[in-house]
């Protein structure tokens, strides 16, 4: 996986959908967990990108989400707890 | 929902098979609130996509101009694809069409306006976030401000399916059970899709992609197919993915998309055309052999929420509206007999076991695992294999013909012979 390439990919894309930013997150990662994951699967089955990778910890950029649902049945660990937006917060397709 | 005494059934969702459920209550008289999520209608959905006309019209019957339907599909498109060809089949009917390109947010917010006209009540803005339970009943819905009482409860909350699983109707669901789609919706004038995919009117075309997002045999090529829609002035291109095979490839669904896009075959296709929105939404694997109960004291699954699709002929907004109507007029029969236990719904099961719906399913059953352990011959070697025929036949040399077709004609059959008793026996199957 070539992760600048990626980037640069789903930020074009991403820039082109449209959010209500709720001010919490949806989403919350059991950091103890992740710390002791090798595999990763949140840094790229995500289809916005959402989980990336710093200083060794996982960091969620939960604005981006577009409410698929993926993430938290590919994690291996369970360590995803993902509920809903808060209700007319999150992703506002208009194409699709 | 101040305004709204008693309410006889809450439909939760208002997608099609939603929609479907709640205009058939209404239909009969009772009272019926349809929650849903987003604030605007259709907002968080997204398929591929074209709707079919003869559920659209069992459900409201209108005409071509009444509903918001962009293009009709003219035209299938089936294009084999490996790096650098493509060998396409083109199926174009000038009969009467079958099914029409939407933009789901456009059209879902029609469907709620033909309900509301009919007496839906409708609640949006509201996400439910758990059943009320009494013992084993269901009796009812908490959303985010209030809980909400009915005799019945439809679930029509969509592929992820979390209301459900509360209830045990469903298995946890597991990466295999769900496709991840995702797509890019492009700008392009309506007279350049024309010229380009050979369309007049409002004529519109689907094609679906095998091959092309990996040339990897080693490792397995994923159960995933691309698909290009057109619309009036847009065109759709996307991807749908097994996310259990997603996991296996470890590469992101963008760069598979990515990959798709730059094809030789899409890129003059996307030519002065304008990425105006990216969209991601899962789909159901559709597994008969895996279909959840579809009914409990209190509550029936209907549409994607149950799994209902078939994923071959990429049926499903079919499938919600008319598990949607069964399950309404079950929740009717229980409404009027003031008694919503599982024996009075298991009605709706009985329906849909002799519906299309479920004969379908069944002769399926054994199509998409068969496709999927087929992936390598499939999206691989088959689209090579058509390349080099064409190769062979196009190319004009000074080498003598029967030579050529000899070691080709040798080499393929031996790779096709091992397929096609698992083909037939596929096959055997769905006509059985
Ligand atoms: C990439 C892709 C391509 C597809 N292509 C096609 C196609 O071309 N043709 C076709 O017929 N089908 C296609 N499908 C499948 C089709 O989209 C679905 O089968 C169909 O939308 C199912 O309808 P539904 O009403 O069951 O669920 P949905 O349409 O998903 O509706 C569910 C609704 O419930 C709401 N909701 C969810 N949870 C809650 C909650 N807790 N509280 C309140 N509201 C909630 C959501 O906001 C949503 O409006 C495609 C799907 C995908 C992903
Ligand atoms: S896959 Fe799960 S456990 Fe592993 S890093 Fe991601 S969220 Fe954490
Ligand atoms: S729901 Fe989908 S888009 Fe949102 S974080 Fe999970 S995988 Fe990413």
């Amino acid at each position: 996986m070539n992760d600048k390439f990626n980037k640069r990919i789903i930020e074009d894309k991403l820039s082109h959908v449209k959010y209500k930013t709720d001010k919490d997150s949806h989403i919350i990662v059991d950091e103890m967990v992740c710390e002791k994951c090798t595999t990763k699967e949140c840094l790229y089955v995500c289809p916005a990108r959402v989980y990336s990778e710093e200083n060794g910890k996982i960091k969620v950029e939960y604005e981006n989400c577009l409410e698929c649902g993926v993430c938290k049945i590919s994690c291996p660990k369970k360590a995803i707890t993902w509920s809903y937006p808060e209700s007319g917060y999150g992703v506002v397709y208009k194409y699709s | 929902m101040q305004n709204v005494e008693k309410i006889d059934v809450i439909v939760v969702g208002a997608g099609p098979a939603g929609v479907a459920a709640a205009v058939t209550v209404a239909r009969g008289g009772k009272t019926v609130v349809m929650i849903d999520r987003a604030d605007l209608a259709g907002s968080k959905n997204m398929f591929g996509g074209a709707v079919y006309l003869n559920s659209i019209k069992d459900l409201f019957p209108i005409t071509w101009e009444e509903a918001p339907y962009e293009s009709y599909i003219s035209q299938n498109r089936y294009s084999f694809l490996t790096e650098s060809s493509s060998v396409e089949i083109n199926h174009k009917t000038l009969n009467y069409p079958s099914a029409a390109t939407v933009f789901r947010p456009k059209f879902d917010a029609w469907l709620i306006e033909q309900a509301k006209k009919e007496g839906v009540f409708y609640a949006p803005k509201t996400t439910v976030r758990a059943l009320l339970l009494d013992d084993k009943r269901v009796i009812g819905v908490r959303t985010d401000t209030e809980e909400l009482k009915a005799k019945v409860v439809i679930l029509a909350d969509g592929a992820q399916s979390n209301l459900a699983q509360t209830l045990k109707l469903r298995k946890p669901i597991k990466p295999k059970d769900l496709i991840l789609g995702v797509k890019e919706t492009f700008y392009l004038e309506n007279s350049k899709i024309k010229e380009r995919f050979n369309l007049v009117g409002n004529q519109g075309m689907l094609c679906e992609y095998f091959g092309g997002l990996s040339d990897d045999e080693a490792s397995g090529y994923p159960f995933a197919m691309g698909f290009l829609y057109t619309f009036k002035n847009h065109i759709s291109l996307g991807i749908g993915i097994n996310t259990e095979d997603l996991i296996k490839m470890k590469k992101t669904p963008y760069e598979l998309l990515e990959r798709l896009k730059s094809h030789p075959d899409i890129i003059p296709y996307l030519d002065d055309a304008r990425s105006i929105e990216y969209s991601a939404h899962t789909i159901p694997e559709g597994d008969f052999y895996h279909m959840p109960k579809l009914y409990t004291h209190g509550a029936m699954l209907v549409g994607d929420a149950a799994g209902l699709v078939n994923n071959v002929h990429f049926e499903g907004t079919n499938y919600a509206i008319y598990s949607g109507i069964l399950a309404g007029e079950t929740a009717l029969d229980a409404v009027k007999a003031d008694n919503a236990s599982k024996r009075v719904l298991s009605a709706y099961e009985k329906r849909f076991k002799k519906s299309f719906m479920y004969k379908d399913m069944k002769s399926y059953r054994n199509v998409v695992s068969m496709l999927r352990k087929m992936s390598n011959s499939i999206f691989l070697k088959y689209p090579k294999k058509m390349d080099e025929f064409f190769t062979l036949f196009n190319m004009v040399d000074t080498i003598p013909k029967a030579t050529k077709f000899r070691s080709f004609a040798l080499k393929t059959g031996r790779a096709v012979a091992l397929d096609v008793p698992k083909i037939a026996k596929t096959v055997l199957e769905v006509l059985k």
